[in-house]
């Protein structure tokens, strides 16, 4: 940031300009790649960032759940979508049971076990004014509870071939389809947050709810709306996990928790939330695979990674919305 | 706060519950004890009571380390990492220096020592850096987690025989979980009229008006972090007497278990307004939850579920309840 000193660029534009949350995204990025190919030689070469890409996919994805919840306001969080995840694999993998005819079937199903949770989770938050971090904590609760019961009751399923095979082989223009797929979702969540009523009103009751309310918007039904969504983009997620891993088993789902609220804060979105957007929140899913892949590339204890993953997480975070120092 | 309706005449029941903001813990904890009695009647002897007190007096102490944060309308997602720093650090140096009882209560300083620095890197992180809170303290706790691992790479290493003995065993017929939890309770009844936590209280009420009349928010806000700390070693403790081991891992689920124990107690998460006590007893409801559903016979594949629905019903009922005595 002493950029400024020495350029003699006239007024606060390149401070401003390298303030913008998507733009340290991009650089970081770069400079994580830069730093993975002087490591390990090949790190950043094109399959080796297709590879990265449909890892970071399936995180983005949990990310645009989470990132409509936190723009939502109101302490908004989901701490359920890592349950969520695990539940729909586990759903989408028994009614598929290997069998491509069945995909559509699975989608509904897995789609539809999302949405209820989601759903569930607005409903405690909004009906019964539960705060959003107590709901879905209980909800995580639950959805372990239930994620027991199912791995005792039945088998863990199979993906089909031809999900597999839309995950990680390429489908088009030599991407593999869950890359497509979070292309799309990118385009949908730009849509949805830029040039829709709904998306208006997210950042509307984000930014200040109760000027919201008092505006028109349905402040309730919007608030369930987002952790449906929430819920949805969990179980796309763990739709595409399961193509993913092959078989899903109990608890996949569990490593996107955290990672998704970091996704959403390295993306320039605060946790306060009323603004921010999913196109930063991109930038931040491939941000924290690509740390996470340099980690696992380098050759030291999984003690040393943690240690150099956290520290690393706490560096990155001071870039980004720091709060505001007191004032008198 | 709420603001106070003024169309309605401050009834007595308000009045009860704002100087006791606990009461519908304490009757959730009452309905729950009962039930256990009249499904498992030894569950109620002093036997089973203290077997519950030894149990759980780690989750009671990390929900009361959580509380003072959360006062400031702060939170601590890494408490449960520490306690799993500290349960290898001590292990591992009783290991290292022998089991007399000198190494063991130089462990246990050790063990405070650590639980206060990771407190203060939260405190620095979360208020002298102006980090958020809830995702600074999870990549502590990611940083926690890895030096716990360094200490002690997987979980084995036994507890010298002088400390599970000591904290299993009985002292003038009265078990040790006893005097431990009386002493905590004197320690945190103290803390509770000190300064700090008054001062935290105000922060998590009004973080301005508090810095505007001259309070140093900074360091109330490091300072709550550090009790989390510290009380999160003296958790470590138990659970090392406990479980007579070590384990990197082992704080792991407990973390979210003491938020939803802090919840339960009627602590508001937007700061402010709160009780230890309630914390302490929230602990121990999710204590009895657990008990209950295995006395009442739940197939074993169905308990976490069960659990889980009761304790997110509990959850709800408390806030609901809190929120109509408040407004």
């Amino acid at each position: 940031m002493s950029a400024t000193e020495t350029t003699p660029v006239k007024g606060p534009s390149v401070l401003a300009v390298l303030r913008q949350p998507l733009l340290v995204a991009v650089l970081l990025i770069g400079v994580l790649l830069a730093f993975g190919e002087a490591l390990s030689p090949g790190f950043a070469s094109g399959e080796q960032i297709l590879r990265l890409l449909v890892v970071a996919s399936l995180l983005g994805l949990v990310a645009a759940g989470q990132n409509l919840v936190i723009l939502a306001g109101r302490e908004g969080i989901d701490l359920s979508v890592g349950g969520i995840v695990s539940l729909s694999a586990i759903v989408a993998g028994n009614v598929m049971q290997g069998q491509d005819a069945s995909i559509p079937l699975a989608i509904l199903a897995c789609v539809a076990t999302g949405a209820l949770f989601g759903f569930l989770n607005g409903v405690g938050v909004t009906v019964m004014r539960i705060p959003p971090l107590v709901m879905t904590l209980g909800m995580l609760g639950v959805l372990q509870g239930l994620l027991v019961v199912i791995r005792q009751g039945i088998p863990s399923g199979k993906a089909a071939p031809a999900l597999a095979d839309f995950v990680a082989r390429p489908f088009l223009f030599g991407l593999p389809g869950t890359i497509w797929l979070w292309v799309a979702v990118g385009l949908f969540m730009a849509f949805l947050l830029r040039r829709t009523v709904f998306g208006q009103r997210v950042y509307a009751i984000g930014s200040n709810e109760h000027a919201a309310f008092m505006a028109g918007v349905p402040v309730k039904r919007m608030r369930v709306a987002v952790f449906t969504f929430s819920g949805i983009f969990a179980a796309i997620a763990g739709f595409c996990l399961l193509g993913y891993s092959g078989s899903s088993f109990s608890n996949v789902g569990e490593q996107y928790m955290v990672p998704s609220i970091i996704a959403v804060v390295f993306g320039g979105t605060p946790l306060a939330g009323g603004k921010g957007g999913y196109t930063g929140t991109m930038a931040g899913a491939v941000l924290l695979t690509i740390l996470q892949s340099i980690l696992t590339t380098v050759n030291i204890d999984e003690s040393g990674r943690q240690m150099i993953y956290g520290a690393t997480l706490l560096v990155l975070m001071l870039f980004y919305g720091r709060g505001r120092r007191m004032r008198g | 706060m709420t603001a106070v309706v003024a169309t309605k005449p401050a009834g007595r029941l308000k009045r009860v519950f704002e100087r006791y903001p606990f009461l519908p813990a304490l009757v959730i904890f009452i309905v729950l004890l009962a039930l256990n009695g009249v499904f498992s009647p030894a569950s109620l002897s002093a036997r089973g009571l203290t077997g519950l007190l030894s149990t759980y007096l780690a989750l009671m102490l990390l929900a009361v380390g959580q509380t003072f944060v959360v006062y400031a309308s702060d939170i601590d997602f890494s408490n449960g990492a520490i306690l799993s720093l500290v349960n290898v650090v001590i292990i591992v140096f009783m290991e290292q220096m022998g089991g007399s009882g000198l190494t063991v209560t130089m462990a246990l300083a050790v063990g405070i020592g650590v639980g206060l620095a990771c407190g203060l890197v939260n405190g620095i992180v979360v208020a002298a850096l102006r980090l958020q809170a809830v995702v600074a303290t999870f990549a502590t706790s990611i940083f926690f987690t890895g030096l716990a691992l360094y200490v002690l790479p997987v979980a084995g290493t036994p507890a010298p025989r002088l400390f599970w003995r000591t904290y299993g065993g009985r002292f003038f017929e009265i078990p040790f979980v006893v005097f431990a939890a009386l002493a905590i309770a004197l320690i945190v009844y103290l803390l509770v009229r000190t300064r700090l936590v008054t001062r935290l209280l105000a922060v998590g009420d009004d973080a301005q008006a508090a810095y505007q009349s001259g309070l140093p928010v900074t360091l109330i806000r490091i300072g709550g972090y550090a009790l989390s700390g510290v009380f999160a070693a003296l958790a470590a403790f138990c659970v090392t007497g406990d479980t007579a081991s070590g384990d990197p891992l082992v704080g792991a689920k407990m973390t979210l278990f003491g938020v939803a124990a802090v919840v339960l107690g009627g602590t508001a998460l937007s700061g402010g307004f709160g009780t230890v006590v309630g914390s302490a007893l929230g602990a121990f409801i999710i204590g009895l939850i657990n008990a209950l559903v295995y006395f009442v016979g739940t197939p074993s594949q169905w308990q976490n579920l069960v659990q889980g629905l009761v304790i997110l019903i509990a959850l709800m009922l408390g806030i609901m309840v809190s929120r109509r005595a408040r407004a």
